[in-house]
C-alpha cells in the first residue's frame, strides 16, 4: 500500500535505481546516526518535530522531554526514509520514536513513560550533566516549606 | 425440521463463532508466540489499530500486556528486545506499533493492573 502511494506520488522513483545504491547508504546512513547521537548528549527520532508531533508516541515521548526540561535534539524521519530505515537498523529496535542519551539507545515511548514514572530518567540525564527540571522545582519546594 | 430452520441455526452458529475469534489472524499468532515463549502468566494482546488511520479491522497497531518469570531480573530494555525478538516477523510485516507492558508476575500483582490505552494518533501518513 505504502510503496504504491509512493509510486504514483513519484513516478519516477523506480525500484531499480534504488537497488544499487543501498548499500552504500546503509553505511552512509549508519555513519550519520553514529555522528548525530554522538555529538549529542540527548536525541530523539521521531515522527514530525517537536512543535507538532505526527504520532502520538513521539508527542508523548516530547511531552516528557518538556516536563524535565530537556535539550535534545529532534529527527524527523518521516522527512528522511533512509532514516526511518536506518535507525531501526542501527538501534536494532521495530520503532520510532527512539531515544538516545550520551551516545545509547535508551528505549521508546513506553521505557520513557516508564523511566520518568519510576524516576529513573531524573538520574539517567544527572549522569550526563542535565539537571531535571522537575528536581529543581523539587528542591524549591523543599527549601520553602 | 424444515430445512430453514437449520440454515438458521447454523447462521447463528456461524455468528457466535465470529464473534470469538473477532481478534483476528495477526493478534492470534502474536499471542501464541508470546504465550509459547515465555510461558506467560498473564497475556493481553490489545489491537489499537482503530485508534489510527487505517482500514477497518486493519492489525497494525497492538498493545501487549506480558507477564512471565523469563522477565526476572531483566531490565525493561531487555524485555521489550526479548518481546520484539519473538514478533520479529509480525514487527518486519504489517505491525509497525508495538506498545509493550511486560511485567513479572511479581510485579503485575502488585501494580493496579489497569492498562491505559495508548496515546492518540497524530496523523502520521499511515506509516
Amino acid at each position: 500500500m505504502n510503496s504504491l502511494l509512493r509510486r504514483s506520488i513519484f513516478p519516477l522513483y523506480s525500484n531499480t535505481r534504488k537497488i544499487p545504491s543501498r548499500l552504500f547508504a546503509d553505511v552512509a546512513v549508519k555513519d550519520k546516526i553514529d555522528d548525530i547521537v554522538k555529538k549529542n548528549k540527548v536525541v530523539v527520532f521521531m515522527k514530525g518535530v517537536p512543535d507538532a508531533p505526527r504520532c502520538g508516541f513521539s508527542n508523548a515521548v516530547v511531552q516528557i522531554m518538556r516536563m524535565h526540561a530537556v535539550p535534545y535534539e529532534s529527527h524527523d524521519v518521516l522527512s528522511d526514509e533512509n532514516l526511518r530505515q536506518g535507525i531501526k537498523d542501527y538501534s536494532n529496535w521495530p520503532t520510532i520514536p527512539q531515544v538516545f542519551i550520551n551516545g545509547e539507545f535508551v528505549g521508546g515511548c513506553d521505557i520513557m513513560l516508564q523511566m520518568h514514572q519510576s524516576g529513573e530518567l531524573v538520574e539517567e540525564l544527572k549522569k550526563v550533566g542535565i539537571k531535571s527540571a522537575l528536581l529543581t522545582a523539587e528542591e524549591t519546594k523543599k527549601e520553602e516549606a | 425440521m424444515s430445512l430453514s430452520f437449520q440454515h438458521g441455526r447454523l447462521i447463528s452458529v456461524l455468528v457466535t463463532r465470529k464473534m470469538t475469534t473477532l481478534s483476528g489472524v495477526v493478534a492470534d499468532s502474536i499471542r501464541m508466540k508470546l504465550e509459547t515463549a515465555l510461558q506467560t502468566k498473564h497475556l493481553e494482546v490489545i489491537n489499537e489499530s482503530y485508534m489510527h488511520n487505517v482500514p477497518k479491522g486493519a492489525e497494525t497497531h497492538f498493545k501487549v500486556v506480558v507477564v512471565s518469570d523469563k522477565f526476572d531480573g531483566l531490565p525493561l530494555i531487555k524485555r521489550h528486545r526479548l518481546i520484539n525478538d519473538i514478533l520479529r516477523e509480525e514487527l518486519q510485516g504489517g505491525v509497525h506499533a508495538l506498545s509493550i507492558i511486560a511485567k513479572t508476575p511479581e510485579q503485575w500483582d502488585k501494580s493496579d493492573k489497569i492498562i491505559e490505552s495508548s496515546p492518540n494518533c497524530r496523523g502520521g501518513f499511515g506509516k
